[in-house]
């Protein structure tokens, strides 16, 4: 078994239970992270796949634009509800 | 027992895909698959017309397709149509986001957090290097991997870091908007300018270079470029639209 085979479990593993923990956070922003985090071990996961042109739009847009606009979001309802 | 039932039902559903894929002879394991006989060989060698030619990077000349990247020569070459229609659908997007939260008299959205002293200027410093990684991404898209689309979008998230940065901060939206349409009119006219000049929409007009200079590959880093400012100024868009609201 080679150096990538075991970057390759670990990172599949990671990303399940990165997965279950999104789902089951109980704060949205804790989801958030998790869910940021996912997309950040997927573009590892894309770039073992030789796939480098989809890791590049998956860590630019998965893990960049889209977190930040949650919180974004998160941080302006915060303001209208009571605690989130 | 529900969270118990959801668990056998994944784990059953997981043993279904993973037992179907294994004894599936369409989907070999990686590296076993003879590529040469699939169609993307064809791609990879330029000879999808039959004029067979030897890619040597950093010597072939006048190849059926420019780009040393070989996605970017499926996307922007050989496929450049269907990246019309996926740029007209970001732009149907943002109409969209436009027509529901935009508005004349806008101010910034009231958020319930101020940016500190480190925030602030720590912001300020990445957003050149951000900036300038997306510009040069947009730029070499056909040597490397990236291109308009992950290019525009960083840049679009160096407009965010300003906007976390500083509370009263509101990006120029009209030079946005004439930036936007102007580059989604310019990557029309150059397809009818294929069609009026070359015979064919979007015809490659320019001479292909050597395969991996930074100028080759003809018109492609030119729509490559548009590209990339058009959804840079399309994302930055609908990002001051996020977070504005309507009032005085």
């Amino acid at each position: 078994m080679t150096l990538i085979n075991i970057v390759e479990i670990v990172v599949s593993v990671l990303l399940i239970a990165l997965a279950f923990l999104a789902i089951n956070s109980k704060t949205l922003i804790k989801s958030v992270m998790f869910l940021s985090s996912l997309s950040m071990l997927a573009v590892i996961g894309f770039v073992i796949m030789r796939a480098p042109d989809v890791a590049v739009t998956e860590a630019v847009i998965g893990s960049g634009l889209v977190t930040s606009l949650f919180v974004f979001t998160l941080l302006a309802v915060r303001k209208a509800g009571k605690k989130i | 027992m529900k969270n118990f039932l959801a668990l056998l039902l994944t784990l059953f559903l997981g043993y279904m895909i993973m037992s179907w894929l294994a004894t599936n002879e369409f989907f070999p394991a990686m590296g076993d698959v003879d590529v040469t006989t699939r169609v993307s060989q064809k791609y990879i060698e330029r000879d999808v017309n039959g004029n067979s030619e030897e890619v040597v990077f950093g010597e072939a000349t006048n190849l059926e397709s420019g780009p040393a990247n070989t996605v970017t020569a499926i996307v922007a070459d050989y496929r450049s149509f269907d990246t019309l229609g996926e740029v007209t659908v970001l732009f149907v997007s943002s109409l969209g986001v436009a027509l529901l939260l935009g508005g004349t008299k806008q101010r910034r959205l009231e958020l319930n957090f101020h940016p500190n002293f480190m925030l602030r200027v720590g912001s300020r410093a990445l957003f050149g290097i951000i900036l300038m990684t997306g510009i040069y991404i947009s730029i070499h898209g056909h040597l490397t991997p990236g291109g308009g689309f992950p290019g525009g979008t960083m840049i679009a998230s160096s407009m965010l870091l300003l906007y976390l940065a500083d509370d009263e901060f509101r990006a120029k939206v009209k030079g946005f908007k004439i930036l936007e349409s102007t580059t989604g009119s310019a990557y029309v006219i150059i397809g009818l300018l294929g069609l009026l000049l070359g015979g064919y929409f979007l015809e490659n007009l320019l001479v292909n270079g050597v395969l991996g200079d930074l100028f080759s590959a003809g018109m492609i880093p030119i729509i490559y470029i548009l590209i990339g400012l058009k959804v840079g100024s399309e994302i930055s868009g609908v990002i001051d639209n996020f977070l504005t609201e309507e009032g005085v």
